[in-house]
């Protein structure tokens, strides 16, 4: 009911609304992508690099101090302890690869903060395969040590010069690259967002998440679900896993955490399902925010990886069908939410992953119930932005 | 009748202009309309423009995000529009991304077009599938033909399944590439064009992305109905104006 149906949609959100110049590509990859994901050779080798390279199973820890302080049980799934410090890596090994079993010799990309520029490039070198990540000009400039760790890593990051020269132009430009680049080249979109089967894809890749949340709960409180699921979305691609193996199980809550940056009514805004609208961006269908005549606009975010005017369609259709509560965190309440992790766990977050930690501003849990929030990211990125809002 | 009909029954080597409303400056969209029609050209697609064009290279980008800027929007368009069949008979396309249409409403956007006596849409990214099953029904009420696009790596089915949904024209996209203009064709190209026509399909083809002169004007229009220019109009316009349009019609069609 809340998983992908043939026609690649998620109740009314979703579909493959592409130019007719990507459709034999994105045709391929619907065709194809759950069949190579079932190989048994491939299931091998994901797992293989998963566990010696990204280093999972991630850790499900019980913090203690944040229990104490909530009056309830917190987890933390320790997606930041990964390699290359964030859930991306799930998602990049696993389109690798696929794109290397489709006979790709090329890799695309889009980033934002550049995190997921990163784990691409990660990807490309360790399969030795050519990587162009496209990157927003000011972003560029905002995020400097992303695109050093990029180039060191052999990619080359091409400035998306268009538009408003962030994250949804640097996904213009990738989509463009394709266009262009239609039979060497693979495209590894980063959160569950695009066409289908995109967002299924990155989801499934992501599912990992929650599948080791099940057992690691069963090892620690003797039941393989939580009470809550808690994560933050921008396109969704974290919360997407985090949720996927409990979205049928309607004993668990889910809980997102959209970024309102300055104020949901500030016009300076991440929060997607308050202030979108249905519409079509980047190939789905989905909440997106816009214009009246239908212009796509810029959101903001203290937080880069959450500043993208659109929400995975998946995520659209939880908030829509009412599966998932949505709440929003301003960039103060995040930031003092990763304020506080740093002084109570000594984990310090990624500024995205604050906004998870951000619930207990918005809602209380009962002290018996298990709340599983997925800590998507480490924050050692974030460094500059909490040294200037802290004044360290 | 629907006007891109008889256009097409009546003569070959058709020429059509793409350009985008509101560019250079806001009220340019009809001065332009009434110059290419008087200069000889057959045909127009008049761009609606959209914040994130996939679709288009780096010229119409930018002429969208002027145009954007200048005020333009569906609304603003239809205003313009309003009295334009009094002063020009040739087809007038609309060439614009789904979202601002389906914001304003696909039957309401349908339905204005009608009124103004706009003859088709070509929408890149709504995809010949979802037209057939959800909007196929308004266009036809409303006596639209939408366009579809095929490109080089388009298969043989899926071209036919096209063609068979195709009421005008196929828009016969030259090369794997977003909009932008090219100086030649190659041996790719032409043996793609040869290809398409030995299909002998229902609908006739017009030939799009990378036409900038009479050089790749002529190639493109010898296997086909016809061709469109877009990027390299443009380019026309920013430097020269209205005053540069017809000595740059008279370059292709002489």
């Amino acid at each position: 009911m809340y998983h992908v149906n043939k026609q690649g949609y998620y109740g009314e959100f979703g579909g493959a609304y592409i130019p007719e110049m990507l459709y034999p590509n994105v045709e391929k990859l619907r065709q194809e992508y759950l069949k190579i994901m079932g190989e048994e050779s491939f299931i091998k080798q994901f797992n293989q690099l998963l566990k010696d390279y990204v280093g999972r199973p991630s850790p499900l820890y019980f913090a203690k101090g944040l229990s104490k302080k909530h009056g309830t049980k917190v987890y933390l799934k320790r997606e930041d302890l990964n390699h290359t410090g964030a859930h991306k890596i799930n998602n990049t090994i696993g389109q690798i690869l696929l794109a290397k079993r489709l006979g790709k010799t090329r890799i695309i990309a889009e980033t934002g903060a550049g995190q997921h520029g990163v784990a691409t490039a990660t990807v490309c070198a360790l399969a030795d395969i050519q990587c162009v990540v496209y990157m927003g000009e000011i972003d560029i400039q905002r995020q400097a040590p992303n695109v050093a760790r990029m180039k060191m890593l052999g990619a080359e990051v091409r400035p998306a010069l268009s538009g408003s020269r962030t994250l949804k132009d640097a996904t213009n430009e990738a989509i463009r690259d394709w266009i262009n680049n239609p039979v060497d080249t693979h495209y590894i979109i980063g959160s569950a967002i695009g066409p289908h089967p995109y967002p299924d894809m990155v989801t499934r890749f992501q599912s990992v998440i929650s599948e080791e949340i099940k057992w690691q709960l069963q090892e620690k409180e003797g039941r393989d679900y939580p009470d809550y699921v808690v994560a933050c979305i921008g396109g969704g691609s974290n919360a997407a896993g985090t949720y996927y193996h409990f979205l049928d199980n309607e004993k668990v809550n889910i809980i997102a955490v959209e970024a309102a940056g300055k104020g949901i009514q500030s016009g300076e805004s991440a929060a997607t399902s308050q202030l979108g609208k249905e519409g079509i961006i980047h190939g789905c269908k989905t909440l997106l925010m816009q214009t009246q005549d239908g212009q796509i606009t810029e959101p903001y975010s203290i937080s880069a990886g959450l500043d993208y005017p659109g929400v995975g369609p998946m995520h659209a259709h939880l908030y829509r069908s009412k599966r998932g509560t949505f709440y929003s965190a301003t960039d103060e309440q995040a930031m003092k939410a990763g304020l506080e992790l740093c002084k109570t766990e000594g984990i310090i977050p990624a500024i995205e992953s604050s906004h998870a930690l951000a619930i207990f501003e918005h809602t209380t849990f009962k002290e018996d119930d298990i709340v599983v929030i997925s800590l998507s990211g480490r924050g050692d990125k974030d460094l500059d932005t909490y040294i200037r809002y802290f004044d360290l | 009748m629907n006007r891109i009909n008889r256009k097409l029954e009546a003569s070959n080597k058709l020429l059509s202009i793409y350009f985008t409303a509101g560019y250079p400056d806001l009220e340019n969209t009809v001065p332009i309309i009434e110059q290419l029609e008087k200069s000889g050209v057959d045909m127009l697609e008049i761009g609606l423009p959209f914040s994130d064009p996939l679709a288009d290279g780096p010229t119409i980008q930018a002429s969208s995000t002027k145009a954007l800027k200048n005020g333009m929007s569906s609304e603003k368009l239809f205003e313009q529009l309003k009295n334009i069949r009094k002063t020009v008979e040739i087809p007038l396309i609309i060439m614009g991304y789904f979202n601002p249409i389906l914001q304003y409403g696909v039957e309401k956007f349908c339905q204005k077009c009608q009124e103004i006596g706009i003859d088709g849409l070509i929408i890149p990214d709504l995809p010949v599938d979802v037209y057939h099953q959800e909007y196929q029904e308004v266009f036809e009420k409303y006596n639209l033909i939408n366009i579809f696009l095929i490109t080089p790596q388009t298969s043989k089915e899926r071209i036919e399944l096209i063609d068979s949904v195709s009421k005008g024209f196929i828009y016969m996209v030259s090369s794997a590439s977003v909009t932008g203009a090219k100086n030649t064709f190659g041996d790719a190209q032409t043996d793609y064009f040869k290809k398409v026509e030995a299909m002998n399909l229902k609908a006739p083809q017009i030939v799009g992305f990378g036409i900038s002169n009479k050089e790749t004007f002529e190639s493109a229009t010898e296997y086909t109905k016809g061709a469109i220019i877009g990027s390299a109009f443009i380019k026309v316009v920013t430097e020269k104006g209205i005053s540069g349009i017809d000595p740059f019609v008279k370059s292709i069609l002489s």
